[in-house]
């Protein structure tokens, strides 16, 4: 089932005019925030179907560029996030595409600075919920409702159980988990879903294993 | 305790436990969320206040940027005031204050979502013009808002919530639907009547376009939220005469699921027809965004 809480329906607490268009693409912003870590220089935001057409009315872009300042849906700075960018100095360019995508309401955001870019592909699937479908273009399927750690490795035998197991040493207990990579054998993602937040420390010991790129935290 | 997946479902377990379907819905929180009850129904208690602050709001009178809304639950309060109204002051009063919060939601004001901003008007509208018939608790308030979220989690796992994915019969039809479900167990109905209220409302709100002219959530969203309103209360009135749906409130949400597939895509939020396509609808867009088709910054 898609919705799962009575406040997927009854919420969220947002700044208006769309639940799809304007909470849930603030939600979108939010979660690649989060996933880059920190407060990005520039960032480049394509917009697919209903948000390329509607995103001016909804002011869907004020709000993804809110997200990606960190506002939660209810932060009365959303409509003035683009000039708060600016003073902030980043760099937002907008793009809107014309190309069909499977869903209607799609965001791409590229995020840089100096060391490092990131890339997701995001959805507004109704009533502000949101699943990030695509990160550094692998498939994934994430919905930011829940602590999450993503982990990028080699595609390896024993890389996954070693992971699992660290998280089973700390009691931690996955809710949903995923695998995907683009070639046997090369790059993979772990996104693993989990019911408590993951402290720095098991942050550090995950990354530490063998074959593992990278681990990305997802806080509740 | 199992999850529900349906109208028969929710309505089979409040039955069997002999309970609200807030109550079913509730329970089902706790148990999915792993929340406690205290927790959650404050969650539910600070929604509802920020209903009030936006229905408040808006009765204050509020204009929207753009400038195509704001001010008609003035002019429909100040219109109640005079006696005059034909249909009555717990329907005008209900329509006035879901005008009032989408006009503050067009506004960019803070609102809750119920489902979605779009149709955020209906059940708060509702909810607080029963509100001075049946004086409920706040206690019963917050019941009314879990009430609404059980029916309108049905729809959105079965159907969807969503004008770009299913037009304005998912969005305001959806809460239409679920406010007259909540105005019909808060008044005394039983869980198999609340069902037959949702259904009979959404039967009236299918094949309904999403068309919003220029793009924003304001023409027609602020008036379609008026008529969800009005909707929702006859329809939670002829439920509780013991009038009831012919088609099952499943089949009826299964029905507005397929009409949505089968919409065309003009008529699902993109602005591109219905009574955005119309010449008045173009020229207000004109007139608002001027010619900018392609978006930078």
């Amino acid at each position: 089932m898609k919705y799962r809480s009575a406040f997927d329906i009854i919420g969220p607490v947002m700044i208006g005019p769309s639940s799809s268009h304007t909470a849930g693409a603030a939600r979108i912003g939010r979660v690649a925030r989060t996933l880059f870590g920190r407060q990005p220089t520039k960032a480049e935001i394509y917009l697919y179907g209903s948000f390329a057409k509607t995103y001016k009315g909804h002011g869907t872009d004020v709000a993804i560029v809110g997200g990606i300042l960190d506002y939660d849906t209810y932060d009365e700075r959303i409509p003035g996030s683009l000039q708060l960018a600016e003073q902030l100095g980043i760099e937002i360019v907008f793009s809107v595409e014309e190309a069909v995508v499977d869903h209607p309401n799609t965001v791409r955001i590229k995020l840089f600075d100096d060391d490092k870019e990131m890339e997701l592909v995001g959805i507004s699937i109704g009533g502000g919920s949101i699943e990030i479908i695509e990160l550094n273009s692998f498939a994934l399927k994430l919905t930011g409702e829940h602590p999450a750690i993503l982990v990028v490795h080699n595609d390896q035998f024993g890389v996954i159980s070693k992971v699992t197991y660290l998280l089973a040493q700390h009691e931690i207990n996955i809710g949903h988990m995923e695998v995907s990579r683009k070639e046997k054998g090369k790059m993979a993602l772990m996104v693993i879903e989990v019911d408590q937040n993951i402290d720095q420390n098991l942050m550090d010991e995950i990354a530490q294993l063998p074959h593992i790129t990278q681990v990305i935290k997802m806080v509740d | 305790m199992m999850l529900f997946k349906n109208a028969a479902e929710l309505v089979e377990i409040a039955e069997r436990e002999q309970i609200k379907i807030a109550e079913v819905m509730i329970r089902q929180e706790v148990e999915v969320s792993g929340r406690t009850r205290e927790d959650i129904i404050a969650q539910m208690d600070r929604n509802l206040t920020v209903m009030e602050q936006a229905v408040e709001r808006g009765l204050n009178g509020v204009t929207s940027v753009s400038g195509l809304t704001g001010g008609d639950a003035v002019l429909l309060q100040k219109y109640i005031k005079s006696g005059k109204a034909l249909s009555g002051h717990t329907l005008l009063d209900a329509v006035s204050k879901a005008v009032a919060t989408n006009e503050v939601n067009a506004a960019m004001g803070t609102i809750c979502a119920t489902p979605t901003a779009g149709s955020a008007g209906v059940v708060p509208g509702t909810l607080f013009a029963v509100k001075d018939v049946l004086n409920p608790s706040r206690e019963e308030m917050i019941e009314f808002l879990f009430t609404s979220a059980a029916f309108g989690f049905i729809v959105a796992n079965n159907a969807s919530i969503s004008g770009a994915a299913g037009g304005c019969q998912a969005e305001v039809g959806s809460a239409s639907g679920m406010a007259a479900a909540a105005i019909t167990e808060m008044a005394g109905g039983s869980p198999s009547q609340a069902a037959h209220a949702m259904a009979i409302t959404l039967k009236n709100m299918l094949g309904l376009v999403c068309d919003p002219v220029a793009g924003l959530v304001e023409v027609p969203c602020v008036k379609r939220n008026a008529m969800g309103a009005s909707n929702a209360m006859t329809a939670a009135d002829m439920a509780l005469a013991g009038i009831t749906s012919r088609i099952p409130c499943d089949e009826v949400i299964d029905a507005m699921y397929r009409i949505g597939q089968t919409m065309p895509s003009a008529l699902r939020e993109t602005a591109e027809g219905g009574l955005a396509a119309t010449p008045t609808g173009r020229r207000l867009e004109q007139e608002i965004f001027g010619n900018k088709t392609k978006a930078v910054k």
